[in-house]
């Protein structure tokens, strides 16, 4: 098993697919912490001062005018304006500069999107490549079960996520480090927050270092990843084209990204692995698409779609005929 | 020959969708035999060729390899084949070394000894560790092999190991597929639509049309069997009525008249002809090419 997976990590490699991951983090970081400083100068400029205080409270106060004509967003608003008076009320300032806060927002806007995307590079042509290239006819032609071929394969992937994530986790340090000083690890950041009805419900909310909060952000965001990971994997079985496979996974993210914002009355839409992704949002607090969702409720709505895509995978891989 | 069998297949059939592709077949390979297994497209070689390897799984019959059963021991089974499906796939973006250094992992107890020894044999010093993407056809083709004789098996199996080489290399294929039958006691099963290759480099042939097998022979034996008698005779007319009168003519051309040729009855039709005042210009015993020997036994024509 372990001559399989290395087989098949050296393919990973001879496509270069790790290199490719780093360079786009890489260059996407570098816009997103030019465009940070650039927001934060702006802000500064505007209200005249670096006091976090008064910048937190001219943002609560442009909050409350936006509020009237929010719309749908209202009462997500809202959670967030009472969110950020509690922070105000505690005198903790919510975005210490720093490193690590950057981390942290960084995270929390990438596991929806960006991280699955890297993810699939990886995952969405694991097998739909050997189909491509034909090379699946001597892979499933030597003295090696079909079972134990997949399952290096899934293993692999396991291992390609938590190596894309340490890579991630690497460079967003790296150079964020570089950009806002490496200041601010310690820093008292509030979770715990939930909402009820559009109410926020503070009975719960305790004070942990921001480390532990990112240590927190990186583990979801890892499981997120490997449930991503898994259903492309099972795509990747199922259907031929890995450009087709990708086409649909995309579809799938950006469908539970715009689903989040509409679902608030549909139910059942909970139980779809897409409107689950955000689960970053329950540490923070923010209100879930659907009323009544909660951060264990996702982890084991996407466990079950984990699962499934993963016997899928295998059942139809050992059974199918290849031509 | 009391070699031991290395390939059988009994009862071998497939069913796609409802649609019978393979219908029932019946085969024992020797060691030491190079077979071909001839066909037109769309006769079931490739459906049969994939069964043998495991891809496809037979609606029924068995397959057993040194006698081990493809459905039941498929790693057993595995050990002692090695193979080419269709093309000669590679990882492109990895070097022929590497991509040797790949396939062996998958076998138990091939060290690098051994891939060293496989490219020599296939004569890819040279150019082992450039990356497969800047290889000619035949250098992959020469690498496939290479690759399919890494675990040292006993049964090779090559569908259409001369697609796509020139005059030259398939020369080369040829006689290092007879090597490898000859000196290594290798059972080769190759496939084919080219008569003329197979007719150069087997010693027995199976034709196979519409999935069934039509006729197992030695080469020799498939054509010395439908061996013909081309006749040249004057006057025309008058010794065609004498031989029709004795034999069947299959087919007349211009001036000759064809007949089978059977040994004991010739001196006879001879005699008749002489005796009926027919000169005899020209008896020419012909082996017949095997494309016609095709036609005749799979009833003509390509099958969809």
């Amino acid at each position: 098993m372990y001559s399989l997976i290395s087989n098949e990590m050296t393919k990973l490699i001879g496509r270069r697919k790790f290199i490719m991951v780093g360079l786009i983090i890489a260059v996407l970081l570098c816009l997103f912490a030019y465009a940070q400083t650039k927001q934060s100068e702006s802000i500064r400029e505007r209200i005249g001062t670096s006091d976090w205080r008064q910048e937190l409270q001219q943002q609560i106060i442009d909050g409350q005018n936006r509020l009237s004509n929010a719309g749908p967003w209202r009462e997500q608003l809202q959670i967030r304006l009472q969110q950020m008076q509690y922070y105000l009320d505690h005198d903790i300032n919510p975005s210490q500069p720093g490193a690590p806060t950057f981390i942290r927002g960084f995270l929390e806007n990438s596991t929806e999107l960006f991280l699955p995307l890297l993810i699939m590079m990886v995952a969405a042509d694991m097998v739909s490549s050997e189909r491509s290239l034909g090379t699946i006819k001597l892979l499933l032609t030597r003295p090696v079960s079909r079972f134990r071929v997949l399952l290096s394969k899934y293993l692999t992937l396991v291992l390609s996520v938590s190596m894309i994530m340490l890579i991630y986790g690497f460079l967003t340090f790296a150079i964020s480090a570089i950009m806002f000083g490496n200041d601010g690890w310690t820093a008292p950041v509030l979770t715990g927050f939930s909402s009820q009805g559009g109410e926020l419900d503070i009975s719960a909310v305790r004070l942990i270092p921001q480390w532990q909060y990112i240590l927190h952000e990186f583990g979801l965001a890892w499981y997120v990843s490997l449930v991503i990971g898994t259903l492309s994997f099972m795509l990747s079985v199922l259907i031929r084209s890995t450009a087709a496979g990708m086409g649909v996974m995309i579809a799938c993210l950006i469908s539970g990204a715009i689903l989040s914002n509409m679902v608030s009355s549909w139910e059942s839409a909970k139980y779809l692995f897409m409107v689950n992704l955000g689960v970053i949002g329950y540490l923070e607090g923010s209100s879930p698409p659907v009323e009544g969702m909660t951060l264990s409720f996702s982890l084991l709505v996407l466990l079950v779609w984990a699962i499934a895509g993963l016997i899928t995978a295998f059942a139809v891989f050992m059974k199918k005929d290849v031509y | 020959m009391s070699a031991e069998v290395t390939l059988k297949i009994s009862g071998l059939k497939k069913t796609i969708r409802g649609k019978s592709i393979i219908k029932g077949l019946d085969l024992e390979l020797k060691e030491g035999e190079v077979f071909g297994f001839l066909g037109p497209n769309g006769s079931g070689k490739t459906t049969t060729i994939r069964m043998l390897v495991g891809l496809i799984k037979p609606t029924s019959g068995v397959i057993e390899i040194c006698g081990r059963n493809v459905a039941t021991e498929f790693a057993q089974a595995m050990k002692h084949i090695g193979c080419i499906v269709e093309n000669p796939e590679m990882y492109p973006y990895l070097s022929g070394w590497d991509n040797l250094r790949y396939f062996a992992a998958m076998l138990p107890d091939v060290d690098e000894k051994r891939i060293a020894k496989v490219v020599d044999m296939v004569a890819m010093q040279e150019r082992i560790h450039d990356k497969v993407s800047t290889y000619s056809l035949g250098m992959r083709q020469r690498l496939g092999i290479a690759q399919a004789l890494l675990g040292s098996p006993k049964v090779l199996i090559l569908d259409e190991p001369t697609n796509g080489l020139d005059p030259l290399g398939i020369r080369e294929m040829r006689a290092f597929i007879r090597q490898l039958a000859e000196q290594e006691g290798l059972t080769v099963f190759v496939s084919s639509h080219l008569l003329h290759e197979i007719q150069l480099m087997c010693d027995r042939v199976a034709i196979i049309s519409r999935g069934e097998i039509v006729q197992v022979d030695t080469v020799y034996g498939l054509l010395s069997r439908q061996e013909r008698l081309i006749w040249r005779l004057t006057p025309h007319e008058a010794g065609k009525a004498i031989l029709q009168e004795n034999t069947t003519i299959l087919a007349e051309g211009e001036g000759t008249i064809t007949t089978a040729y059977l040994e004991n009855e010739i001196g006879e039709w001879n005699k008749r002809l002489v005796e009926g005042g027919i000169s005899v210009l020209e008896m020419n015993r012909r082996l017949p090419a095997l494309e016609d020997l095709f036609l005749e036994l799979t009833g003509g024509g390509h099958d969809v």
